[in-house]
């Protein structure tokens, strides 16, 4: 079987929580739960912040008080939707042209009380330009494929140890 | 065809990581990689058979030798990449609210 790759990536998750506190935590406690292996930024990480208004900017702060925004908040509806850009690139560093970022939108629904679905979709894949389909494009590159394979390989090997890893299939399929 | 978890096991290995970035560095065969690394040429050899089979390097014959580099066809893109990100991230979120949840429930009691 073939998978079509499409320029937008969908996927959901049941929580007991209530549909509040799903939201609260998405987006309050970024750090709580990002899978730690995946930031931009250069020096360790003390925290992520994200403020909370459409128009805000989402950022890695380091141990050394550096900061990296690599994504600005284009909805924030507590507590129902979240939108906000991916403004990183192919490269792996942060993507300063705004029609080359991709968004990624979060909606939050009540099932029951203590009981929300998440839906995500990361879309527009393809804004991001040539070589987003796969990074074999990035061969014939100079730039960017021996970091983009570093950071690929890194990234690989802490997935494939934390919990729910390998297992771990989509909704749709 | 590869498939993602083949590859995300191939690459779960330090000196198969380390193997496949000397070769994405440039192309090279079994003798160099166990000249650049602390291992045999036999573990060298297993390695790369284990990296050949979930796609990600291919080999071909240069003279005498075998010389062996990546597959670029097992390399995924930014949308198999987002698809294991998100579903890797989610399962984190839910863990994170959840244990939230109960940690609170308790502190009520």
């Amino acid at each position: 079987m073939t998978e079509i790759h499409t320029a937008a990536v969908t996927t959901s998750i049941v929580v007991d929580a209530p549909v509040e506190r799903a939201f609260a935590v998405f987006t309050e406690d970024m750090a709580g739960w990002w899978p730690p292996e995946h930031h931009i930024i250069a020096a360790p990480l003390a925290d992520m912040v994200l403020e909370p208004r459409s128009g805000g900017r989402i950022y890695d702060v380091g141990t050394d008080g550096s900061e990296c925004q690599w994504a600005r908040v284009l909805a924030y509806e507590p507590p129902n939707r979240f939108v906000f850009s991916w403004d990183i690139s192919l490269q792996w560093q942060v993507e300063t042209d705004h029609a080359k970022t991709s968004e990624v939108e979060v909606r939050f629904i009540a099932e029951e009380s203590n009981r929300t679905r998440v839906e995500l979709e990361h879309r527009h894949l393809d804004r991001h330009g040539d070589g987003w389909e796969a990074m074999r494009d990035g061969v014939g590159s100079p730039d960017g494929w021996g970091s983009g394979l570093r950071r690929f390989a890194s990234w690989v090997a802490g997935s494939s140890g934390s919990p729910g890893g390998t297992g771990v299939t989509a909704s749709a399929g | 065809m590869t498939t993602y978890g083949n590859a995300l096991t191939a690459l779960g290995d330090p000196t198969r990581r380390a193997i496949f970035e000397h070769l994405a560095e440039r192309p090279a065969a079994v003798v160099d990689l166990a000249a650049l690394l602390p291992v045999s040429r036999p573990a060298v050899s297993q390695h790369l058979k284990v990296l050949k089979e979930a796609g990600l390097v291919r080999d071909a014959p240069v003279g005498n030798r075998r010389v062996y580099s990546l597959d670029p066809a097992g390399l995924t893109g930014l949308h198999d990449y987002l698809d294991r990100f998100w579903n890797t991230a989610l399962h984190s979120f839910k863990e994170r609210v959840e244990h939230q949840h109960q940690k609170e429930e308790h502190t009520d009691d």
